[in-house]
This record gives structure tokens, sequence and C-alpha cells, in this order.
């Protein structure tokens, strides 16, 4: 699928911001400086760039517990995020939410979600929206391996089979939810498999490749956005880190690891691009300092940043109060 | 010698252990309760829980008796439920206690109502071990307490330990139970440590502790709230107040009986609760004293309690969030004036 150079920059970009991002939250949280449960995005970089490629700023999204990529993909600003990480005034939600619940719902990113499966209903009920108010917005859902376990992806994808909503469900099966492995908690080789009992296309990504995540999800946001109903997707991805900041990643074998670092989708889609001669070795540099700028400030920023004052804890439980 | 002391997590895994040594109709189900399961043997028994607790349990009972779930709450809680009724005596483990939003159905509408609904034929033997609390900063949906509303429900019951002794005793009796119990360990109390015998025991459900004596003032606080209330009274005492702590252990069944008779004596309540504070175990132990105990009362019962709020992250927030020892200081000064 073809790509313009300035999309190919924006890709490069995005992936290589998140990666940053994810490099220093990692080490923020091992220096103690971040508290609570952090999960991290790196390495599935090209899941959320390829999917949100495709995206306006005023289409949906719905996300999980490893929420930073999504984010970041959909255009919510790194500084308020890593303020957000803090438990500072400045956060994306004021500090309320933290990384498990981490949002921007003017850039239509609908939350990072402490609940596995508790988006995809959520994502059924945006499409309508977009439905009923005549729109030709589309969502997508993001869920992992382990969220295709839970009741509500079911509910949700029939849901939007049989009305057939503007919804993207987007698998990220980096093979193991938490310490389990895929193959202990799915009977079937694919989740995308699952597809066929709800009658919508189940596809398959290579979740390394942006290009490959890129070409099926144009696609499937084609369909959405005609009104042909949802698409299952499956991109087959591994998170580089452990399950969450603190894990001691005992679960899984060495040499699976050292596999996929070698796969690194921000290293493939480099040299593809450079191949293709589509971006130059000097625009890629600057993107690299500018990202790394981008996130030293966004954390200068958290730093500086007040704490909220205490009576913010009575706040934003209700719009009206009696 | 020195008596044998133990953490709250490992009285709990001992617990579970000697249980199912003794009756080998008990199974264990939960997420990541092994870790690594379907993965070569070196990789296998990986977590033990996300926080250690059934650490050691696959590698002693195998697959058949310790049954890592996909997440699928609603799925295997309702199928230990189902397992209960019909011969075995599951506990399942609900990682953080905010997960029952997923499956309270299996919880409300059929573990608890089975047995009443089948004109006594039928019993469910069921524990529910699950995280309850604040103060990890694991934000609003891994940090609630919520075992008001278990405990509202007929049909179920519902403890929620403060000590290794208690977690030990309670979970051998919730496990003997025939009925279902919830049990509740707060997340911020596994690594408190008291002496636990090595032998089995119960305490039994619905009796309650008395944690601290005193004549000036009961306080009846719940999991770690208990611990918060006697270092509230603690600092009490060095202004000449004895503040009288009493540990529910159990939120239902109830020990009225333990705390109308600590309110006889001291003539003042301060009720100290996690759970926000509508239609929570506060509202109802001042319910309680209120209707009971009313012509005993020398102040107005006070709550402690946090706001009618979901639990912030920022840190900052979350500590004022939660029940400090001075504000229970102040509450039962207030109770004094
Ligand atoms: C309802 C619910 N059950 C369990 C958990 C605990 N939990 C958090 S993330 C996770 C694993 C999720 O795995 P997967 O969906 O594959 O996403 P990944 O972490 O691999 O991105 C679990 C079990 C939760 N947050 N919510
Ligand atoms: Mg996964």
């Amino acid at each position: 699928m073809h790509l313009k150079r300035e999309k190919a920059l924006w890709v490069y970009e995005r992936m290589v911001l998140i990666r940053k991002f994810e490099d220093k939250v990692h080490d923020l949280f091992s220096a103690g400086k971040i508290p609570g449960f952090v999960h991290l995005y790196a390495g599935e970089e090209a899941v959320a760039v390829g999917v949100c490629a495709h995206f306006r700023t005023d289409d949906f999204l719905t996300s999980t517990h490893r929420g930073h990529g999504h984010c970041i993909a959909k255009g919510v600003e790194v500084r308020g995020m890593m303020a957000e990480l803090f438990g500072k005034a400045t956060g994306s939600c004021k500090g309320k939410g933290g990384s498990m619940h981490i949002a921007d719902v003017e850039k239509g990113m609908l939350g990072a979600n402490g609940i596995v499966g508790g988006g995809a209903p959520l994502a059924c009920g945006a499409a309508l929206t977009a439905r009923v108010k005549k729109t030709d917005q589309v969502t997508a859902c993001f869920f992992g391996d382990g969220g295709a376990s839970q009741g509500t992806f079911h509910e949700a994808l029939n849901l939007a089979s049989i009305w057939k909503l503007p919804v993207i469900f987007v698998c990220e099966n980096n093979l193991y939810a938490e310490a389990s492995p895929v193959k202990y908690t799915l009977n079937v080789e694919n989740v995308a498999d699952r597809a066929a009992g709800y009658g919508v296309p189940g596809v398959i990504a290579d979740g390394m490749s942006f290009f490959d995540v890129y070409e099926k999800a144009g696609e499937a946001v084609r369909r959405a956005r005609a009104g042909e109903g949802p698409t299952l997707i499956e991109a087959k991805t591994y998170r580089f880190y452990g399950h969450f900041e603190g894990d001691p990643v005992n679960y899984r074998p060495k040499d699976e690891e050292q596999a996929y670092r070698k796969r690194d989708p921000i290293t493939d889609f480099k040299q593809k691009v450079l191949a293709k001669k589509l971006l130059k070795a000097d625009d890629l540099e600057k993107i690299e300092k500018e990202t790394q700028a981008e996130v030293d400030a966004a954390l200068e920023f958290a730093e500086s940043s007040p704490f909220p004052k205490l009576e913010e804890i009575l706040t934003d439980v209700y719009v009206n109060y009696p | 010698m020195a008596e044998r002391e133990l953490t709250y997590r490992e009285a709990i895994n001992e617990a579970l252990r000697q249980e199912m040594r003794r009756d080998d109709t008990i199974i264990l189900m939960g997420e990541d309760i092994a870790g690594g399961s379907g993965q070569p043997k070196e990789l296998q028994d990986a977590w033990g829980g996300v926080l250690g607790v059934t650490k050691g349990l696959y590698t002693e009972f195998g697959a058949d008796r310790v049954l890592d779930t996909p997440i699928s709450e609603s799925g295997y809680i309702g199928a230990a439920i189902g397992a209960a009724a019909t011969g075995l005596r599951p506990v399942a483990e609900l990682m953080f206690v905010g997960f029952m939003g997923v499956c309270l159905d299996q919880l409300f509408n059929q573990a608890a109502k089975l047995r009443y609904m089948f004109g006594g034929k039928a019993r469910v033997p069921v524990t529910i071990r699950t995280m309850i609390g604040a103060g990890l900063r694991a934000a609003a949906q891994h940090s609630t307490v919520d075992y008001s509303v278990l405990t509202h429900f007929p049909g179920l019951k519902c403890v929620a330990p403060s000590s290794a002794y208690d977690a030990k005793g309670l979970l051998i009796a919730a496990i003997r139970d025939d009925d279902p119990v919830i049990f509740c360990e707060h997340k911020a109390l596994y690594g408190e440590k008291s002496p636990v015998p090595e032998e089995s025991y119960v305490v039994p459900l619905g009796t309650a502790d008395i944690k601290r004596e005193g004549r000036d003032v009961t306080l009846v606080a719940f999991a770690k709230m208990v611990h918060t209330a006697l270092a509230a009274a603690d600092e009490l005492s060095k202004s000449g107040i004895q503040a009288e702590v009493v540990d529910p252990r159990s939120l239902s069944p109830l020990d009225e009986g333990t705390i109308l008779e600590s309110v006889k004596k001291t003539h003042r309540l301060v009720v100290v609760d996690e759970d926000t504070p509508r239609c929570g175990m506060a509202t109802d132990i001042v319910s309680l004293v209120s209707q009971k105990a009313f012509d005993y009362l020398d102040a107005p019962p006070q709550m402690v309690t946090p706001p009618h709020t979901p639990v912030p992250f920022s840190p900052v927030l979350e500590d004022s969030y939660l029940p400090t020892p001075e504000q229970v200081a102040d509450a039962v000064r207030g109770t004094l004036d």
C-alpha cells in the first residue's frame, strides 16, 4: 500500500515517539519516580500506528491497560501523558486516572481501561453515535489476546455485526496475557478465526510490520466508513518489556524474546522506507532527535508541574451537584 | 520458644496448602494463580498470583487442582459456583474486587440465591478470594474495597481479615463453610506479620475480635482500617483516652454482640471504614448501635470514611482519600467534648 512522504514522516515520528516515551517511563519507574501499575507498549508500535494512520482526529478508539501507544498514535500530547503518570494537576486527566486510565476525549481517545474487555462495548457505543448522527466516523477497539476471552468482546462483536457498526476490532496478540501463554487460553489457532462465528471478516496482520497492519487496517476502515460493518483484525505482535513494570518475566523463553527483538517494528519500517527511498537517513535522524527532545521536555513539564489541590478529590464525580 | 511469625500472604498460602492436603475436593481457580500454564516445566508456576499469594501450590497439587483461567471472570467464577453445587469445594480467586463488576450475576443471582430458590436443596461451598483496598496508587478500578455491596446480598458471607493470624483461621473457616464466602484480602497488608500457629485452626465466621481494650470509646474498624484505628488509639492514649478497637473480621455474618457490649461499656462509637460512606459498613454499624444501644450512647456515633468519590490516582489525592489516624483521633475527641 502506497505511503506518501508526509505520511511516512508522521508514521516514523509516532512510532519512535512511542518507543522513546515507553523507554523513558521504564527508567522512571525503575528509579521509583512513577507510582502504580504501568504497562508498556514497546514492541507493538506498528499496530497502533498502522491503524491510526487511517484515522482523523474525530475518529474514536478504545484502549486497554496498555494504552500509552494508542494515545500517542491518536495524537494525544505526551506532556499531558507524562504529567498524568506522575499524578500531576497538568496531566491529561488532572492526575486522577494515571497510566491505566489515561484518556483524551477531545482527541477521540476514549480511555485506557483497567478492566480487561471493558472497552469493547464502549467502542460499539461510539460507533452507534456516529451512525445515528450520520457522520462517517469510525472507532477502533484495541484489545489483547487475553481480552479475547472476555464475554464483553463476544457480545460487542455480535452487536457490531448485526447493526453493521463502523468498528474495527484490533486484537493485539502478543502471545501472553500476563503470565499465561495464548496457546493455553485459546483453543483456536487465531483470534481472527472467531470472526467467522459472527459473520464478519477476520484478518491476520503481521503486527511487527507497519506496512502489513496499515494495508489490512486500510480495508477495514474503508468498509467501516462505507457502512459495510465491522472487521476483526488480529495483529501478531510481542511486548518487549514485562506485563507490567516490576514483572520478573519468568514465564517466556529468552530465545523467543531475542527473536522478537530482532524483528523490531521500528527497524523494519526504517529499512523499508530507506530501501524504497521514501525517506532519507537525514529525515529519520531528525525525527529521532526531535522525539527525544519532546520526551525530555515532557518529563521536565511533568516534574515541574504542581500536584492537584486537595479539593480536586471531590470534583468530577458528577456533572451536576445538588 | 518464640512463636512462629508469618506474613499475611504466607498465612493465606499455608491455609490453602493445609486444606488442600486434607480435602481433595478443594480446587483452586484464577488468573495466573500459577502462571506459565502450558509452558515447559521450568516456566510453570511462574507467578503464583499477581502478588505471589498462591506461589508453589501448582507445583505441589498439579494442573488438575490448580487451574489457571483465561480472563473470563463471569465464566470461571460461575464454574466455581457450579462445581461447588455439585460436589467440589472450589476456592476461586477474583484478582481485584472491582472485577466483580464483570461477574456480579454469578455472585449475586447464582451463588447467593441458589439454595434459597431451590428450597434448601442445594449447597454452594465456594470461597471467592479477592484483593481489596487503596494505597498502592492503583487508581479507580483496582483500589476499592466494595465489601459493603457483597455484604448487602443475603446468601453471601463476607470476611475481611486484618492480621496474618485471622487470615489463616478465617480462610480455613471459609473453605469449610457450606455457603458461599467472599474472602477479602487487603493488598496493603500482605507484608504484615503476626504469630501464626503451624497447625490448622479455625476463626469461626461471625466472631469479632477486640484488638485493643479500652473504656472511653469504641472504635469499630475493618481490614487495613484496624491498623489505622490502632494507631489512633496509641495516639489518644498519650492524652489519657483509652480507645477500644473492635475488629468484626466477618462482615456477614456480623457479631453484633461484641460490638454492642463494647459500646455499652464505653458509651461512644466511632466507625472507621475504607468503603465509601453511603450504604456502607459504617452506616450499618451506626444503625445497629443506634437501634440496639441508643440509651447507652453519650454522644452521636461518628464515621470516618473516604469521601463519596472513586479512588483517585494521584498520590496526594489518594493519601487524602484514605482515613488517617489523625482523623480518627479527631472524631474520637469530638465525641468526648
Ligand atoms: C476484568 C479484568 N480481569 C483481570 C485483569 C487483570 N489483568 C490486567 S491485564 C491482564 C492481561 C491482559 O492480557 P491481554 O489482553 O493479552 O493484553 P496484554 O497485557 O498482553 O496487552 C490481566 C489478566 C483486569 N485488569 N481486568
Ligand atoms: Mg496479550
